[in-house]
């Protein structure tokens, strides 16, 4: 292997060295020789040489007379120094231009002559750097390449593609040659090309060729036949959209879902195991979300701030702050940064629930109504507290660059963040099933849910399980807020926007049911995204949303899962 | 005892009742400025707010005091009663908005010509006076009838209630409704040909607000000692043996739910010329939670415990605003924290939770250990009716 790896690189550093001495000869020849050099460098797919002709048609290739009466091609290097002089970099070999003792040479502007172009040879320079980038080994910059052309309406380069039509080894690039070759030649004089073209767009329901054919269909100047293919196409394209639509729609709708999920588990628990109304729940994903943050600011350059209160004793001003020096990480490193901000949002959300449950909800859990209050009390000082401590914009969290991105599936697109959502979410879900169901701790915390007095007398330390059950919710509500870092604002009042929703989950999901809640996230985030899109507006879509809720809870007041029960309350 | 405490409460209204509602805009109007004795403009405009708030509170606490209905949506008909008002005030503009222009400004600004139909009845005072007490009471009506129909009760009605008030002002944010947007309605010149700039219209409307409490505490005072007042209580404490008892419990929630929101309704409708402003921000959940944590501060299940917590906690807020605006709602949010959790009885029930306390730490001999009966502090003396503190489990 590792033989054959070293062949491979010698191979190609050969490859390299060929077509900077092809580069070179281009680039000092003349007239049709030039034009053949530079086609013949066309599809050499090598870096340099796209770099160097780019340069060329911005007069950045420049010519050094050597003592001997040679001329060597040089570029020049970015970075000037102090004096405004830069090294010049050798085309041949990518080496720094030395004088004969060997030292660098530098140079200021103007020291050295550019290489002439006409336009006649910038726009050959221009094709040779197309049909350079076609053959891009990278397969997304070649498909961007491909997609730029198609869209450049000139028929010129027809030919171009159609020769890398046949090399081609990728699908999606060949797909995307072929939608390009179609969509140039629409504007063909032929109309039987023309139709021909348009029947292949239809195939291959083009969806950013719906314009053009558009145009055409409207433009009283084409021939009969070619508008009625046309419109064909574009029917065909408009149901292929309907349908793209109709599964993006399903997509963000399972994500919405699973953010919802994961907000409303936390509420499921702490609401309906336990009867605590928090209206601090939706600090508790703020927690999260900020943990998200400082973690972020902890790899990178630090965290840091203070607060002076307005009060002063003996003189001095009252205040706290605090620094958290940075790791000032870089590459993968950094990157996975959300790797460890993931478990630390829970357990600094757990860590407040706890705190939370200890100091004020444990002496409610008789008055429910009253608990309300005292949370939502909790929820002002929390807020401000945000405020306080990261100010009252919203922060920027930069999602890792693995989450960043998408993939598309038949022109549908996947943005590998919500994926990520999605698939966490049902990791979750999971998880706590089987914290619930499958441990001792599980079983105590459904055996005070469901009658206190008696698994007390077991011999079960309520208040402990209290407290436990308390802080899983509200770790559960952290972690969804290290999730609502990666999609949306983070903010002060980041929480407050879910909190109603959440709520509404919880209550359609059937009171005490994660199954419910389960199902009903997933019901209420795919009914939203559906709705935003039928009515044309997310906060029409909101309302009728609440509105079919409240009357979905007439047909069913104790939502999807009640849970039976022969005892009044 | 017990009459002693009727006693005081009547003498403490009457009193209350003759300060603000003769002696203060008495000061206003016959004292010079810069008198000691000179209650400002601005602090008649400041008590009027603070009273309407208190009116609200009322409702709140006719709901969830009385009937155990906690209501978090209770700022949505007081905002739809302000709304109302409101485009009978913006009629009143006439053309002498911005754009000189004979409907409000913001159609003009959204490309209006014509006045929409709905727009068209609401120059006239009295239709508006209608609608006033006619949407809030249909808004409580539909919605009253969906969620008791299906015996919606305890946290689930307060959830659905705040659903509710979430979805109305979502609504009203949006333009194309046609109710100011997120701007809402003000600018406001005239009421019925009073100017409202001037200092004397906004005494007359201070008044009418007092009256409005005086009206509205006296009716629920009526409504809570009849007969009415006696099931309300029950469904609170216990609403299956009243309803296994052959009491309809739907009809008397569906009843005093109207009531509360067309209180509400008539309180927003004298609250918007006073502020001079309506806007969508006034339906939010959090001004709904508010209200209801003037009452739990004032004193649940009293009448005139709402009214002390609405005027005590605004007045608060305003200071606090002023003093501190970076703390104050560390201080709202603490205040909240600490009045739950210690005062259960609010304000009102403080002197009793006081001498309780004072009972059990100053004579700790009487009661030996053999008497184990511990005074629990929010225990309150014999009460006319079972019990209030069964109120705090529904």
């Amino acid at each position: 292997m590792w033989c054959l790896a070293w062949v491979q690189v010698a191979a190609r550093a050969e490859d390299e060295a060929a077509v900077r001495a092809k580069l070179v000869q281009a680039i000092l020849s003349e007239g049709t020789n030039q034009q053949q050099m530079l086609n013949g460098l066309s599809d050499s797919g090598s870096k340099v040489v796209g770099e160097v002709l780019f340069a060329w048609t911005r007069d950045g290739v420049f010519l050094y007379a050597g003592a001997d009466g040679t001329k060597v091609p040089v570029t020049m290097e970015d970075q000037q120094d102090s004096d405004g002089k830069a090294r010049a970099i050798k085309i041949s070999d990518g080496t720094f231009l030395k004088d004969t003792a060997g030292k660098e040479l530098k140079f200021a502007d103007g020291d050295l002559n550019s290489v002439e172009t006409d336009m006649h040879l910038r726009s050959s320079i221009q094709q040779t750097i197309d049909m350079l980038a076609l053959a891009n080994p990278d397969v997304d910059a070649r498909w961007s390449a491909v997609t730029k052309l198609g869209n450049s309406q000139k028929l010129n380069y027809i030919p171009i593609l159609q020769a890398r039509l046949v090399k081609e080894p990728d699908g999606t690039v060949k797909r995307a040659i072929k939608e390009a070759i179609a969509s140039l030649q629409i504007n063909d004089s032929d109309p039987a090309v023309q139709v021909a073209a348009i029947g292949q767009l239809g195939t291959l329901k083009s969806i950013g060729s719906m314009d053009n054919l558009n145009r055409l269909i409207d433009d009283p100047k084409t021939n009969s036949q070619v508008v009625k293919a046309a419109k064909n196409a574009a029917s065909a394209i408009q149901s292929h959209i309907a349908f793209v639509n109709f599964f993006g729609t399903i997509f963000r709708g399972l994500s919405l879902g699973s953010i919802l999920l994961v907000v409303a588990l936390g509420l499921a628990i702490t609401f309906g195991l336990m009867g605590v109304i928090n209206m601090a729940h939706g600090e508790m994903i703020a927690i999260g979300a900020y943990t998200t943050y400082v973690v972020q600011n902890i790899f990178g350059a630090g965290f840091a701030f203070s607060i002076t209160l307005p009060f002063s004793v003996a003189g001095k001003q009252l205040g706290f702050g605090l620094h958290l020096p940075g790791l000032n990480a870089t590459g993968w490193f950094y990157q996975s940064y959300f790797l460890f901000a993931i478990p630390l949002s829970f357990m600094m959300a757990a860590l407040a629930g706890l705190i939370l449950e200890r100091t004020v909800i444990q002496f409610l859990y008789r008055r429910p109504l009253e608990s309300l209050l005292a949370t939502w009390g909790v929820s002002l000082v929390m807020q401000q507290l945000f405020r306080m401590v990261f100010g009252a914009n919203n922060v920027q969290v930069n999602s890792p660059s693995w989450l960043l991105g998408h993939f598309a599936l038949n022109d549908v697109s996947f943005g590998y963040n919500r994926v990520f959502v999605i698939s966490f979410a049902i990791l979750i879900v999971v998880g706590v099933w089987m914290l619930l169901s499958k441990t001792p701790l599980g079983l105590l915390i459904r055996a005070v849910m469901q009658n206190r007095s008696m698994a007390s007398c077991m011999g079960v330390r309520t208040s402990r399980v209290n407290m436990m059950t308390f802080a899983l919710g509200s770790g559960l509500a952290g972690l969804a807020g290290a999730f609502l870092s990666q999609i949306g604002n983070v903010g002060p009042s980041l929480g407050q926007s879910y909190i109603v929703d959440s709520f509404m989950t919880v209550v359609v999901g059937g009171v005490g049911s994660i199954v419910g809640t389960v199902y009903s996230a997933v019901g209420i985030g795919t009914g939203d995204q559906v709705l935003q899109q039928v009515t044309g507006s997310p906060v029409m879509g909101k309302i009728v949303m609440l509105t079919a809720i409240i009357l979905f809870l007439q047909w069913k007041p104790g939502g999807l899962f009640s849970i039976r029960s022969r005892s009044l309350d | 005892m017990q009459r002693k405490a009727v006693n005081f409460e009547l003498w403490g209204v009457v009193i209350a009742t003759f300060i603000l509602l003769v002696v203060l805009p008495g000061l206003n109007a016959f004292t010079p400025e810069g008198s000691v004795l000179h209650v400002s403009n601005f602090a008649i405009n400041l008590y009027g707010k603070y009273l309407c708030y208190g009116i609200v509170a009322i409702s709140v606490d006719l709901l969830w005091g009385y009937t155990g209905l906690l209501c978090l949506g209770q700022c949505l008909f007081f905002a739809l009663g302000g709304y109302m008002m409101g485009m009978y005030l913006m009629r009143m503009i006439g053309d002498l908005g911005q754009y000189h222009q004979p409907i409000p400004d913001f159609l003009v600004f959204l490309g209006w010509s014509k006045l929409p139909w709905f727009w068209r009845p609401f120059s006239n005072f009295p239709f508006a006076a209608m609608m006033v007490t006619l949407l809030p009471g249909v808004v409580a009506l539909v919605f009253g009838f969906l969620a008791f129909r299906s015996r919606i009760r305890g946290v689930y009605f307060s959830i659905l209630t705040q659903a509710l008030t979430y979805a109305g002002s979502l609504l009203f944010f949006r333009n194309d409704l046609l109710m100011g947007g997120n701007n809402g309605f003000t600018d406001f010149k005239f009421l019925c040909g009073f100017d409202l700039r001037q200092p004397a219209t906004q005494r007359g409307l201070y008044i009418c607000t007092v009256l409005l409490l005086l009206g509205t505490y006296l009716l629920c005072k009526w409504l809570t000692a009849t007969k009415f007042g006696k099931v309300q209580r029950a469904i609170r404490d216990s609403e299956n043996r009243v309803l296994f008892s052959g009491y309809a419990t739907a009809h008397f929630k569906l009843f005093v739910f109207v009531l509360a929101a067309i209180i509400a309704g008539l309180a927003g409708a004298l609250y918007v010329p006073q502020v001079g402003i309506i806007n969508p921000s006034e339906m939010t959940p959090d001004k709904s939670l508010e209200a209801v944590v003037w009452v739990a501060v004032g004193g649940r299940g009293t009448l005139v415990g709402p009214v002390i917590g609405a005027v005590a906690v605004n007045a608060m807020k305003s200071w606090a605003t002023r003093a501190y605006p970076d703390l104050w709602l560390l201080f709202l949010g603490m205040t909240f924290i600490l009045v739950t959790l210690f005062m259960p009885k609010g304000i009102v029930g403080l002197p009793k939770q006081i001498m309780a306390l004072k009972k059990k730490f100053l004579s700790p001999k009487a009661v030996s250990s053999e008497n184990v009966e511990p005074v629990p502090a929010p225990e309150i003396e014999k009460m006319p009716e079972p019990s209030n503190d069964t109120a705090a489990k529904t």
